[in-house]
């Protein structure tokens, strides 16, 4: 009876026990937790003047909270892409030598249609579309 | 009148403090010599570039910004207007790098020493663990100027953690506070850097330490049997330890004043990762084996592959002390040595091939 009794005590004493660490454990890891940060969706931007970007070269540009890469290919042919490597997340470039994509991080190259060439990235770049308003460069994303 | 103030002195604090039993412990601990002896050293100074570490580390605190806005522009501002920040800065910065070298060369030395052996597992994980702290620190403290090579750097380290199956997205998350690296990936790195891994590696270096003392020095396995001469260690090995220490600040102190840190360019979220990006030496093998595995080896991507050929490599040398050993008892020293051999020939082959390719 009595070791009864103290087995109950001790059953009520360790579960208060790991009730009360949980309480301050639950929390904790909650709290670094980073909270969800909704991202207006951006779906076109001004990619800037058409004679600032010479043919056969490419510039960043930003494409909400993420880069984008806009290439002149030549005087009338544009490309642009999201600039984010879909092996580990760099910001990849334009490569006017290969006149492909290329991500410096681990050596991977894109052509320009963002498939993979070589290299590790596994997957091809998101391809945006690209128009020209007067003088303007519009990038907006392929419904 | 002063030599009898001295002991009662000293009787005072012996009585509060228990400073006898201290005196008799380290009057009766000793260090077997043999042609491997100077291989001991290598642990007392890789705690000694630790408490350089802290000391730079709390010096550069009173400077410091952990913000995006501020963080490159107080690095700089340390770097040419704080008197000697440039040095202090610099120190702290080669400190680290030693520290890991040194870190490395006391656990390969453990692994050709063979001093992993029972009853010896629990030091050779805490230390790994250490180890690990080490490599820590040397990743959060890296994204802290927010220069360009840091900060890509700290986007490929923890998309890499995201390409983790099932919980890789929640601890990239928790690792960069949002989506993207950016400003809640610094104050966490910061917040890493200077408040939870010390109090980690505090803990650690205690439970390591502790069971060094309680362990004593191993001697290997081909000298055991043998009577081999000791050293003492206080004062004789203990003495030779600080003239370590003291060729270890002269080489840090000359590396910091001939080579000084550089700064490099401020992050910017919207440039191309720069040519020729390359981590800290001690990530270069790995980062040079990403480069190398292509996009899918069968169905599998190439970063996955990589991922988790890294996880079954630091398992199994996690459990070296536990497959060292055979049902007998008796170590496989040539396996050991063998692994050893190999592991630090892919280290070193890989990281020049990462440094100069």
């Amino acid at each position: 009876m009595e070791q009864e009794r103290r087995s109950i005590i001790g059953w009520l004493l360790g579960g208060g026990l790991l009730a009360s660490i949980a309480s301050f454990l639950y929390p904790a890891v909650k709290f670094v937790n980073p909270p969800d940060m909704p991202e207006a969706s951006v779906n076109e931007v001004s990619a800037g003047k058409v004679q600032d970007l010479k043919a056969n070269t490419g510039k960043i540009v930003k494409f909400g909270s993420r880069p984008a890469l806009l290439v002149r290919v030549s005087d009338t042919e544009w490309r642009a892409f999201s600039a984010v490597c879909s092996h580990l997340n760099c910001t990849v470039q334009y490569n006017d030598a290969r006149h492909q994509i290329w991500c410096a991080c681990h050596n991977g190259f894109y052509d320009m249609n963002g498939k993979v060439v070589s290299g590790p990235p596994p997957a091809p770049l998101e391809e945006y579309a690209v128009r020209v308003r007067g003088e303007e460069v519009v990038i907006s994303r392929r419904t | 009148m002063a030599t009898a103030a001295r002991p009662r002195l000293l009787d005072w604090f012996d009585e509060r403090l228990g400073l006898t039993a201290l005196r008799e412990f380290a009057a009766h601990k000793t260090v077997p010599l043999h042609s491997a002896t100077a291989w001991y050293y290598f642990g007392g100074i890789t705690l000694f570039l630790f408490t350089i570490q802290v000391m730079t580390g709390m010096l550069l605190l009173l400077y410091y910004r952990p913000s995006p806005t501020e963080a490159y522009e107080s690095v700089q501002f340390i770097m040419t207007r704080v008197q000697f920040g440039w040095l202090v800065r610099s120190i702290h910065s080669w400190s680290a790098n030693l520290m890991i070298l040194t870190a490395f060369i006391h656990m390969f030395s453990v692994v050709f020493l063979h001093s992993y052996r029972r009853p010896r597992e629990i030091t050779w994980l805490s230390g790994l663990v250490l180890l690990g702290l080490a490599m820590g620190f040397g990743f959060s403290g890296y994204l802290l100027p927010w220069n360009k090579l840091s900060y890509f750097a700290t986007k490929v380290g923890t998309d890499m953690a995201a390409s983790v199956p099932v919980i890789g997205h929640q601890v990239a998350r928790f690792l960069r506070g949002g989506e993207d690296v950016g400003g809640a990936t610094l104050t966490r790195f910061f917040g890493f850097h200077v408040a939870v891994l010390p109090g980690l590696t505090t803990l650690l270096l205690v439970i390591h330490l502790g069971l060094v003392q309680r362990h004593g020095m191993s001697s290997p396995p081909w000298k055991e049997g043998k009577t081999l001469a000791q050293m003492r260690f206080f004062p004789n090995f203990f003495l030779r330890e600080l003239m370590a220490w003291y060729a270890a600040l002269g080489v840090l102190g000359s590396l910091a004043a001939l080579f000084p840190w550089e700064l490099g360019e401020k992050a910017d979220p919207f440039a191309s990762a720069p040519a020729g990006i390359r981590p800290e030496w001690y990530f270069l093998a790995p980062f040079y084996t990403l480069k190398l595995i292509p996009s899918h080896v069968w169905r599998v991507e190439g970063e996955l592959l990589g991922l988790m050929g890294f996880a079954l490599l630091a398992g199994w040398w996690v459990l070296l002390p536990f497959w060292a050993s055979d049902a007998a008892g008796q170590v496989r020293t040539r396996w050991v040595t063998g692994a050893g051999v190999a592991l630090l020939a892919y280290l070193i082959t890989f990281s020049l091939l990462g440094y100069f390719r």
